[in-house]
């Protein structure tokens, strides 16, 4: 057979990878590559995105990019496929809370519309665009499997269900309180 | 009978537990595998007498799938679980991560056993970060129990098994898509043959199942495969997980028998909300043709009745629809979601999607033309089985059906530059 099936190949691996993210963050990275077969590292790729957006409030830029290459010898052009195919990957600034509201089937005919006024009007933007005081962004999505909970709705790691439009004030008050620290 | 199998620790206090697990006789199976050193021929032959297909979509036979595999052949071979849950409508994996991890976790390992197999991934997708956590708590525990790793309750058999996350990319879930993503790629599914169970995971022998496939196996080895077909109907062996949503008034996931008729996960869903109407039903996930209410009520949920009606079980994802929905409205946002999660590889799939959901979009924004039935017929057949992979069916399926089924609605949308349903 002369099927192939290699990692990318990156000739100019850089040595001094200890400058290039913190102990903690290449700690984290490092879980995960030890997970993949040894010449599989570009297998944590998508991990260590997240790794690094999550320490960079949320976003990637083309210098952590560049990073996560040198970091796992990957071509940059390799990290910038991934960064671009994946939708959980932003590349471009985002609010310190991303609410990613599911407007597919399910929750379509269980209400999302409702949701997702009520999140416009409240928080002044439209679907796609972030708050002037960089608080909130806005961002439609497909089904995150919880239909049985629909509406629903995203922000951070936590999922929130069977929203209605006073649920959805008690959990935007709330995260604006905690804005302090 | 409920909650015979993949979710028989629900009714427990923290069911998610190692102890929990082990108190429904979790990790018998895998305790008596090892002890008695069962061969893997009958392994597999229990899970083909089970009459297991598939719960990830396609409804392949478990242990057919499982014999593909070259036992013998020397290095590596995996175990991959697909965990991705993409398809709308479906969050059934998702309590399987969060209330029976273990199940899923026997079953990846009796599976590594069954094949020769070195090690085992589970891909969580990206947005499942609470169910990702309690399968990593799931597995250290197993670790520390012995039941995972290095030379298993002493057996010395070894098998171990890493979470992979995603990254938010529906086509992930076609199987070599994923391994592609596992492999730090973008998910493009590659082009078949080779069959993962030739050429897979890092270019090795593979095999894929979904969670709830592999979750059932524990019970098919402990309580045997007949026990497991006889819970279910002819051609549809066991009992399967239903995650059923929309217009009811208690949504979520039973696992009941195939064969079960649909009226009776309807009465068990709670009903039709606010005393509406029963219009239409997505029997098997989005991708599912949808079957006209008083049609679906006669049917009974097991892949050949719902085949009967031209649909097919699919994922077991049940969209209830009622009678204020708009058809032209659902089919905009349905066409919607593929035309956004093809992957552009294939002309038909990257072309066509974008097309149906161009009309679609038009005729529910009034804007519809005379020629556009024919038009989306036309396009729907220039798409199905032209493509690499399963998606661009997916997204021609359900255009074929609602218009099949529903065709006034769209003509009244075209020639009235309005809905029919609510006046809008
Ligand atoms: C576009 C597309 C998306 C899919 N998504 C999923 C998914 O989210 N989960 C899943 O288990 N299978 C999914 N499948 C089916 C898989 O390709 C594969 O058939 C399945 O994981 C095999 O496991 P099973 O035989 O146990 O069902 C998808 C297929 C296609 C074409
Ligand atoms: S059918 Fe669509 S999603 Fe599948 S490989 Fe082709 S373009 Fe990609
Ligand atoms: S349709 Fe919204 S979570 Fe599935």
């Amino acid at each position: 057979m002369s099927l192939r099936c290699e990692p990318w190949a990156r000739t100019d691996k850089r040595e001094d990878k200890e400058n290039l993210f913190s102990p903690e963050i290449r700690a984290e990275i490092d879980k995960w590559v030890a997970k993949y077969p040894a010449e599989w590292k570009q297998s944590a790729v998508m991990a260590a995105l997240r790794i690094v957006q999550d320490d960079n409030g949320g976003y990637l830029t083309q210098e952590l990019m560049d990073k996560v290459a040198d970091y796992l010898d990957m071509p940059p052009i390799a990290v910038y496929e991934v960064a671009t195919f994946y939708s959980m990957y932003e590349l471009e600034k985002v609010g310190k809370h991303k609410i990613c509201v599911c407007t597919n089937v399910s929750c379509m005919i269980c209400g999302s519309e409702n949701i997702v006024e009520h999140l416009e009007k409240r928080l002044g933007i439209k679907l796609g665009e972030t708050t002037e005081d960089g608080k909130f962004t806005l961002k439609e999505v497909e089904c995150l499997g919880a239909c049985g909970g629909a509406p629903m709705f995203q922000i951070g790691k936590q999922y929130y269900e069977n929203l209605t439009p006073e649920l959805v004030d008690s959990i935007l008050d709330s995260l604006e309180q905690d804005n302090g620290e | 009978m409920a909650n015979e199998v993949c979710l028989r620790t629900l009714h427990l206090d923290r069911p998610w537990l190692l102890s929990s697990y082990e108190s429904e006789g979790g990790y018998e199976a895998l305790r008596k595998i090892l002890t008695e050193k069962i061969s893997q021929e009958t392994i597999i032959e229990t899970v083909k007498t089970s009459g297991l297909r598939g719960r990830g979509g396609a409804g392949f036979p478990t242990g057919l799938k499982w014999s593909f595999i070259n036992r013998s052949a020397p290095g590596e071979k995996y175990i991959v679980c697909n965990s991705d849950e993409g398809e709308p409508g479906t969050f059934k994996d998702r309590d399987i991560l969060r209330y029976n991890p273990h199940a899923l976790i026997e079953g990846m390992i009796i599976a590594g056993y069954a094949i020769g197999g070195t090690a085992g991934y589970n891909y969580i997708r990206g947005e499942f970060w609470e169910p990702y956590e309690r399968f990593e708590a799931a597995l250290q525990e197993a670790r520390d129990a012995g039941l995972l790793g290095e030379n298993i309750l002493g057996s010395g058999f070894s098998f171990d098994i890493h979470a992979h996350l995603g990254g938010g990319a529906y086509v992930c879930g076609e199987e070599t898509a994923l391994l592609e993503s596992i492999e730090g790629k973008k998910g493009q599914p590659r082009f078949k043959p080779p069959f993962p169970a030739m050429f897979g995971l890092y270019g090795r022998p593979t095999i894929i199942n979904n969670t709830e496939s592999l979750a059932s196996i524990p019970d098919i080895i402990r309580r045997g495969g007949e026990w497991f077909r006889d819970l279910g109907v002819e051609n549809s062996g066991g009992s399967k997980l239903f995650s059923i949503s929309g217009n009811i008034n208690n949504p979520g996931v039973f696992e009941i028998p195939m064969g079960t008729p649909f009226s009776e996960l309807l009465e068990m869903a709670g009903g039709m909300k606010d005393g509406y109407k029963l219009k239409a039903v997505i029997p098997g996930g989005s991708s599912a043709p949808v079957i006209p209410g008083e049609q679906m009520m006669e049917l009974t949920m097991d892949y050949d009745s719902i085949a009967s009606a031209g649909s097919m079980l699919g994922s077991g994802a049940v969209i209830v629809i009622d009678d204020r929905q708009c058809m032209v409205k659902l089919l905009d946002r349905i066409s919607y979601f593929y035309y956004e999660e093809s992957c552009g590889q294939c002309t038909p799939c990257r072309e066509g999607t974008g097309w149906m959901h161009r009309v679609i979009h038009r005729i529910e924004n009034g804007q519809g033309r005379p020629e556009d039935m024919d038009l989306l017929d036309d396009v729907t057949q220039r798409i199905m089985g032209r493509t690499i992979c399963a998606l661009g069916d997916a997204a021609a399926m359900p255009v074929a059906a609602f218009i099949k089924h529903y065709r006034e609605e769209f003509q009244y949308h075209i020639d009235h530059k309005k809905c029919m349903v609510g006046g809008r």
